[in-house]
């Protein structure tokens, strides 16, 4: 409970699962060098919903890169869950991703031509997880999103919305500490995408998994309870809901 | 990810793209099966054309009166033998079991109606042994027949079929030439060596083929069997020598006779159609390679296409090796599909041939299991390449991948 408090205080007795500090991430090199993220600070603790704001081309995407291990910072100090991420292999980092990390994108990212079940699978066989209780994570997963229904159904036989409750269910099979999503709900219009909001709000709250979300949307970042503002590649505000 | 998820993951992928698979393997299948029908009909060849060689008798020497020609052309025939250089070989020759003098003489042979154009030859009892011929029908010469020189005659199963139709030939009586001659004996079939009827022929007693027919006393071929165990390789030098002396050849004049050794023939024919089947199979090897660079070519389009595929593989946690062996594995697996195909078309494709061609048909596991190999190979070798390409791309461009 003491976790939902404005930014800088009760936070610092929450355990920091992401810790960003003077991180910078620039693309190219002399005139073409584009400075992508100039410098930010950020913590983001154990079971926080977070949604990030901000105009098009301020880095949001570069930041979520960077917290979901896909990428590495250019300076400064990225630790997630106290690990120093930018001196880890690419392979190392596979693996934070294998065991705590989610992502849902805005485009679902499912494999096509492969059912709902085989997708949800997919991150337990990395996992190692035995063929039965691969299927039983896989169809309570499904549950989870309300798409029991459409295990054997492909992603091209799936509604938008579907997909993307698809891809969240994808993202939590495995049980994650952080699910990042990136615009989840920019293909859906406003009733689908109060539905995604709805079940991300849910996991939140009763699963306990922290979510970073990226958001153009005031409605779907009122579901957040911290709301943090880029702009050029620095933050510009990081406020959070009493 | 264990090898066997990866492998039942693999299969996976290539049952969804179940026609582009068949396709990308259709060189595999082409380049095995056709090292597979070669190995199998040039097996099939040479154990044909041994046997019928064997055929001729275990352990035999033939002794020739012919000069080797100078030109390369056929040898020249030269002075017939005498029944006196045989009975020199079977008294001065260690090692050897049993020695055929032979007469032969193209005769018309005519029972009734019918009348075939045979070979009439003048033999003794051991010319039996010799070639390992039996009869089905009748017997051999008898002592008086052999010594009187009564015509007698038995025959080829041809000659009996041509002449005698379904009547029974035993004690039938036929003219050789002006000459009568009572059937006593029928030959078991032979078959044909080198496309000449063994079965159309008429073998009298020597005594009398030479007075009655020939009219000299002539010995045209020797048939003779080494003891068995016995290296033929000396009784031909011993051979060679008595000859040598007897013909009355010196030192550095050419031998106008000739003894063949016919197990050194079979190795030597063996030897030949052995070359000429590694000779087609590598031919047929090479399509293993295209078929491989096939599989390279599609596997790397493969990748492309699925670039996006890949970048979800690594968001969600996926190793660079895993991908590698994702892909190389599939590759291997499309690749042994491939063989697997190959090896049963090929086997198919050799039994039908062996069928035609009346060649025996041996299958041979070593040589299955090898091309098996041989095309799981060409997937590790033709599929690293695509696979290691996969495993590098960058994570976040591969999920942009449109
Ligand atoms: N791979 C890249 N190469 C070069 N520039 C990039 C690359 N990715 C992003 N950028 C640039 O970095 C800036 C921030 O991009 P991004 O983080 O995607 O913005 P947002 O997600 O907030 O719209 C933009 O100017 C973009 O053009
Ligand atoms: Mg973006």
């Amino acid at each position: 409970m003491t976790l939902i408090t404005p930014t800088g205080e009760s936070q610092e007795n929450g355990e920091s699962l992401v810790e960003l500090k003077g991180v910078t991430r620039i693309y190219g090199q002399g005139e073409a060098e584009v400075r992508a993220l100039a410098g930010i600070d950020l913590r983001i603790c154990q079971g926080e919903f977070v949604a990030i704001m901000g105009p098009s081309g301020s880095g949001k995407s570069t930041c979520m890169n960077l917290i979901g291990c896909l990428d590495t910072p250019t300076s400064g100090n990225y630790r997630f869950r106290g690990l120093d991420v930018g001196t880890l292999s690419r392979d190392q980092r596979a693996l934070l991703r294998r065991h705590y990390l989610g992502f849902v994108f805005q485009g679902y990212n499912l494999l096509p031509r492969t059912t709902a079940l085989e997708n949800l699978e997919l991150p337990l066989i990395y996992r190692g997880v035995r063929p039965r209780e691969r299927h039983e994570a896989a169809k309570a997963a499904l549950q989870v999103v309300g798409m029991s229904d459409r295990e054997s159904h492909t992603p091209s036989e799936l509604s938008g919305g579907q997909q993307q409750r698809l891809a969240i269910a994808r993202a939590i099979v495995t049980n994650p500490n952080l699910v990042l999503a990136d615009e989840p709900t920019g293909n859906l219009d406003s009733a689908r995408s109060v539905e995604i909001m709805e079940l991300l709000t849910r996991l939140n709250r009763d699963r306990g998994i922290t979510i970073v979300m990226v958001t153009h949307e005031p409605d779907m970042a009122a579901y957040a309870r911290r709301v943090v503002h880029f702009r050029d590649g620095v933050i510009a505000s990081d406020e959070a809901k009493a | 990810m264990n090898l066997l998820t990866t492998f039942l993951l693999a299969i996976r992928e290539v049952r969804r793209h179940l026609m582009r698979s068949v396709l990308t393997t259709l060189g595999i299948v082409i380049g095995v099966g056709a090292v597979i029908t070669m190995i199998t009909l040039g097996r099939g060849a040479t154990e044909k054309v041994t046997s019928q060689i064997s055929g001729l008798g275990r352990n035999l020497l033939i002794l020739m009166p012919e000069r080797a020609s100078r030109s390369g052309g056929p040898p020249a025939s030269t002075a017939p033998f005498k029944i006196e250089d045989v009975q020199a070989i079977v008294e001065e020759i260690a090692d050897v079991a049993v020695v055929a003098p032979l007469a032969t003489r193209p005769l018309l042979a005519v029972y009734g109606n019918e009348n075939r154009t045979t070979t009439v030859t003048g033999i003794d009892n051991n010319f039996f042994e010799v070639r390992d011929w039996r009869l089905s029908m009748g017997r051999t010469f008898s002592e008086t027949e052999l010594r009187a020189g009564k015509l007698v005659c038995v025959i080829g199963a041809t000659t009996r079929k041509e002449l005698f139709r379904y009547q029974d030939p035993i004690g039938a009586t036929l003219r050789l030439g002006k000459l009568a001659c009572e059937v006593i004996g029928v030959l078991e079939a032979k078959g044909a060596t080198f496309g000449n009827d063994q079965d159309e022929i008429v073998l009298v007693p020597l005594r009398a083929f030479q007075r009655r027919i020939a009219g000299n006393r002539d010995i045209n071929l020797v048939f003779v069997g080494a003891k068995s165990g016995e290296s033929t390789a000396k009784v031909q030098r011993d051979i060679t020598s008595l000859m040598h002396e007897r013909r009355h050849i010196s030192r550095g004049e050419p031998d106008d006779f000739a003894v063949r050794d016919m197990t050194e023939v079979t190795n030597t024919v063996g030897a030949a159609t052995g070359i000429l089947t590694a000779f087609l199979s590598a031919i047929a090897a090479v399509s293993l390679v295209v078929g491989g660079i096939g599989i390279m070519n599609i596997m790397l389009v493969s990748v492309t296409e699925r670039t996006r595929e890949i970048g979800i593989r690594m968001s969600i946690g996926a190793m660079e090796r895993e991908v590698l062996r994702q892909f190389l594995v599939e590759a291997v697996t499309l690749s042994l599909l491939g063989g697997l195909i190959g090896v049963a078309g090929g086997l198919g494709c050799s039994a039908l041939v062996c069928f035609a061609l009346d060649l025996p048909f041996i299958l041979d596991l070593s040589t299955v299991f090898l091309a098996f190999f041989f095309s799981g190979s060409v997937g590790v070798v033709f599929g690293y390449f695509p696979a290691r390409k996969a495993a590098r791309l960058d994570p976040i461009e591969a999920l942009r991948y449109e």
